[in-house]
């Protein structure tokens, strides 16, 4: 890849700005937490008690598609917008910042991937999502290892086509989704299709899960037939691995939006409520902790937009430095969820408050695709070496 | 000048400072670098020091965005290039450091015509050392409790009174001070002076002894000691809002006039290089996986720190101008300090040995670097009022005084 350099304004320039302030408007607009609550949180027995999947607006989901958001980081030749990554992250941070639920960010990252394949099968999936399609990663094994990808399907040769038989879980948003880009194993390589969710032999069985802004399954595949006009890469593992850092950045920023809610959420209660005289932020055991958790937010969107413009300029450096994001922002949003509920005291704790319709966004997504120690672990191997037999 | 020009000029002068740095960089003294400025403590430090930032101020690394009237390079946005350059060649640091992020700035804002000619070069080549006199036995994270006091005699002012640690009082040769001048407001009470200090009468300068064993910094004592009103900056009983401009520079810009000193990642190499060869129960300190964890998330917090220094000079990435700004001190400071202990952790039963044993790693460095980083986390102000100030001015909460 063609190495440009790193901007030091991480190139966010007018066009990013402009996409950024518009979709705040938008959220601000259509997203407030009143509207959350009535699709999301209603009432606790729906999800927790019967099973149902989490509500979201489809309504709302078709205008951000007018908006052409599903189409961001699709490339121009493709349909797309093409925005760079520090256009789409800071689009997600106010995603993030209104914990939509959407498919959006399930679609990011699948249209990561797909951009990574390159090739005339990816190219259509690409134009599909940029007009409207949504998308999800079906990539992830049973045991949850985040990193080795298509472990419990396997794809054998049917003609020119493929067979898939077992399982992927932990997909996104997988009930929002239209396609279905899959990683099975076909003898030592792994084989990356785009199965459409309705194609025959695929099954979803929702995962309950705590997070009430998103829904996730597990997707069963029984001898589901893949033409081979629908085989987008025979050898996907590189290409999964040369978009890990662009996924990386999708999920940071999500954590880093919610995190700034959480932020001044919790500082404008420490405002207003009163104890011993005194509004409680006056006291410093409240106003310390909220600025660590300001100080970790910013370390999190620094390095946030820092692995964005690493990887718009195709640096080397951009799988380590989105790992150091995904650390930074996992532990921000681990922080400032425990101290938005603490400090927020028994109203804190009650379905009533908004507090933990963030918390459980955040929990989710600090696990999801490896959580601070293990973006750490990885690091320590580039870092550091790997560890090796006992030295000197 | 068009934008153009002017990106040509700066890639210019960074082929410049880094050429000149490669061919000027010093060699490593005999003797031992303290780890920054407000611990040096001999003569043959300061005297190695002095003729380096003398040099860097004649190549024009230093105040090179200052305007020329005033000694400075007369250009716009050429000192963070010298800095990053200085940095990165790994030259030794500024050690003028009162004087070229506290003095000097604050001159610029505050000072007359005469003060900014008269002042400003010699802080810039180090030639004239500065000190802070702002923290009193009675005025620390309290500084406006100011207990010396300036009295008005005939044309000058007369100064009684006592500050403490004065980080390079022993070598300086003026003193930005506050003083009071009326005992009737706290704050509109106060006047901010440029006190000579090396030689002048009245005025001593005496060590303290830090938890280290090792001196560098001083308590200065007033006895009489007369200040002619033309050392007077700014008006009288305005010293808090100079004083406030002061700690702006000092907390905020590091950039303001020099730079030098190295990166926040040299200590992580360090630390890994330590870890290389410490033992971890029966395994190589390196192999440990708490170790690994602990010295990445450190170097996650040095990265952070170079890109919060980014991010802050992007308008549209930051919601509020001094958020990140005002947090650096802290979390520098902070870094410092949880770097250093971790490599005591690391070293284990060899973290017991001070600098004289010959098997102390680093040469005793990490015990040190450990107890020595408390004096950034208190000076300054103290973290706790920075945590205080950040939530009040940033994030809008309640005053706690």
């Amino acid at each position: 890849m063609a190495m440009t350099q790193i901007p030091g304004d991480f190139g966010f320039g007018a066009d990013e700005e402009m996409l950024r302030d518009l979709a705040r408007k938008f959220l601000d607009e259509n997203c407030p937490i009143t509207e959350l609550r009535k699709w999301a949180a209603g009432d606790p027995l729906a999800v927790y008690e019967r099973g149902e999947r989490p509500g979201w607006s489809e309504p709302l989901w078709r205008e951000m598609v007018e908006l052409g958001w599903t189409g961001l980081a699709v490339p121009e030749e493709a349909g797309g917008a093409g925005f760079k990554a520090v256009g789409w992250a800071a689009l997600v941070e106010e995603v993030g910042r209104h914990a939509l639920p959407s498919p959006l960010i399930a679609t990011l990252n699948a249209t990561h991937v797909l951009r990574a394949v390159g090739g005339s099968a990816a190219a259509g999936c690409l134009s599909r999502i940029a007009s409207g399609e949504t998308a999800t990663l079906a990539i992830t094994d049973s045991r949850g290892r985040w990193e080795s990808f298509g472990g419990d399907v396997v794809a054998t040769a049917d003609g020119d086509g493929l067979r898939l038989s077992g399982r992927a879980c932990f997909v996104q948003d997988a009930f929002k989704a239209r396609l279905l880009v899959t990683a099975a194993r076909q003898a030592e390589r792994i084989v990356l299709c785009a199965v459409p969710a309705d194609a025959p032999g695929v099954g979803l069985s929702q995962d309950h899960i705590h997070d009430l802004t998103r829904d996730q399954a597990t997707v069963a595949f029984t001898n589901v037939r893949v033409p081979a006009a629908d085989i987008v890469s025979r050898d996907a593992e590189p290409v999964i691995r040369a978009a890990w850092p662009s996924i990386l950045v999708s999920v940071s920023a999500d954590l880093c939006g919610a995190a700034e809610w959480q932020l001044q959420t919790t500082v404008e209660y420490a405002k207003t409520r009163k104890q011993f005289d005194h509004p409680i932020g006056f006291f410093q055991a409240v106003k310390h902790p909220l600025v660590d958790a300001m100080v970790m937010i910013d370390r999190a969107r620094s390095l946030l937009y820092h692995a964005a413009a690493a990887i718009d300029a195709g640096d080397e450096s951009s799988p380590i430095a989105a790992r150091m994001a995904k650390s930074a922002a996992s532990d921000a949003g681990r922080y400032v969820s425990d101290r938005s509920v603490q400090l927020h005291g028994g109203i804190g704790f009650t379905w009533e408050s908004d507090i933990h319709i963030y918390f459980k966004r955040s929990l989710h997504d600090q696990a999801l695709y490896g959580d601070g120690v293990h973006q750490r672990r990885q690091i320590a191997d580039h870092l550091i070496g790997p560890i090796g037999p006992i030295r000197s | 000048m068009s934008t153009d020009t002017h990106e040509t000029e700066k890639r210019e002068f960074q082929e410049y400072a880094r050429r000149w740095l490669t061919e000027n960089r010093p060699p490593k003294p005999s003797f031992r670098l303290p780890l920054n400025a407000i611990e040096v403590m001999t003569v043959e430090q300061r005297d190695y020091l002095q003729d380096w930032q003398g040099k860097c101020y004649a190549a024009g690394l230093v105040g090179a965005d200052i305007a020329k009237e005033y000694g400075g390079g007369g250009h716009k946005g050429f000192q963070r290039i010298a800095n990053t350059e200085m940095n990165r060649a790994g030259a030794p640091f500024l050690f003028n450091i009162v004087a070229l992020n506290m003095a000097v700035p604050t001159i610029l804002v505050h000072g007359s015509e005469e003060q900014k000619r008269r002042f400003v070069p010699g802080a810039l080549s180090g030639e004239e050392i500065w000190c802070q006199g702002f923290s009193e036995p009675g005025a620390g994270s309290d500084m406006a409790n100011q207990q010396t006091f300036a009295e008005r005699r005939g044309e000058g002012w007369v100064v009684n009174g006592h500050k403490v640690w004065t980080s390079l009082g022993h070598f300086a040769h003026f003193m930005i001070l506050i003083a009071r001048t009326s005992r009737d407001h706290k704050y509109d009470g106060l006047t901010y002076f440029l006190c000579p200090i090396a030689g002048h009468p009245g005025v001593s300068v005496r060590p303290l002894i830090k938890m280290t064993g090792e001196s560098g910094f001083n308590e200065v004592l007033f006895e009489n000691a007369e200040i002619p009103d033309s050392l007077r900056l700014d008006a009288v009983g305005k010293g808090w809002t100079v004083a406030m401009t002061t700690l702006t520079y000092e907390r905020g810009a590091a950039e303001s006039a020099g730079g030098g000193g190295g990166s926040l990642l040299d200590p992580i190499a360090r630390l890994i290089a330590l870890a290389k060869r410490s033992w971890a129960g029966d395994v190589c300190a390196a192999d440990d996986p708490l170790v690994r964890d602990a010295i990445v998330a450190q170097a996650i917090v040095a990265e952070g720190l170079m890109q919060n220094a980014r991010r802050a000079r992007v308008p549209a990435l930051n919601d509020h101008p001094m958020r990140v700004a005002l947090q650096q001190k802290v979390v520098v400071t902070e870094f410092m300090q949880d770097t250093a202990r971790l490599g005591v952790d690391i070293a284990g039963a060899h973290s017991t040995l001070y600098k004289l044993d010959e098997a102390a790693p680093d040469a005793g460095h990490w015990p040190l670097a450990y107890m020595a980083s408390y004096g950034n986390t208190i000076a300054a102000g103290t973290n706790e009022v920075q945590r205080n100030i950040l939530g009040e001015r940033v994030l809008g909460l309640p005053k706690s005084k």
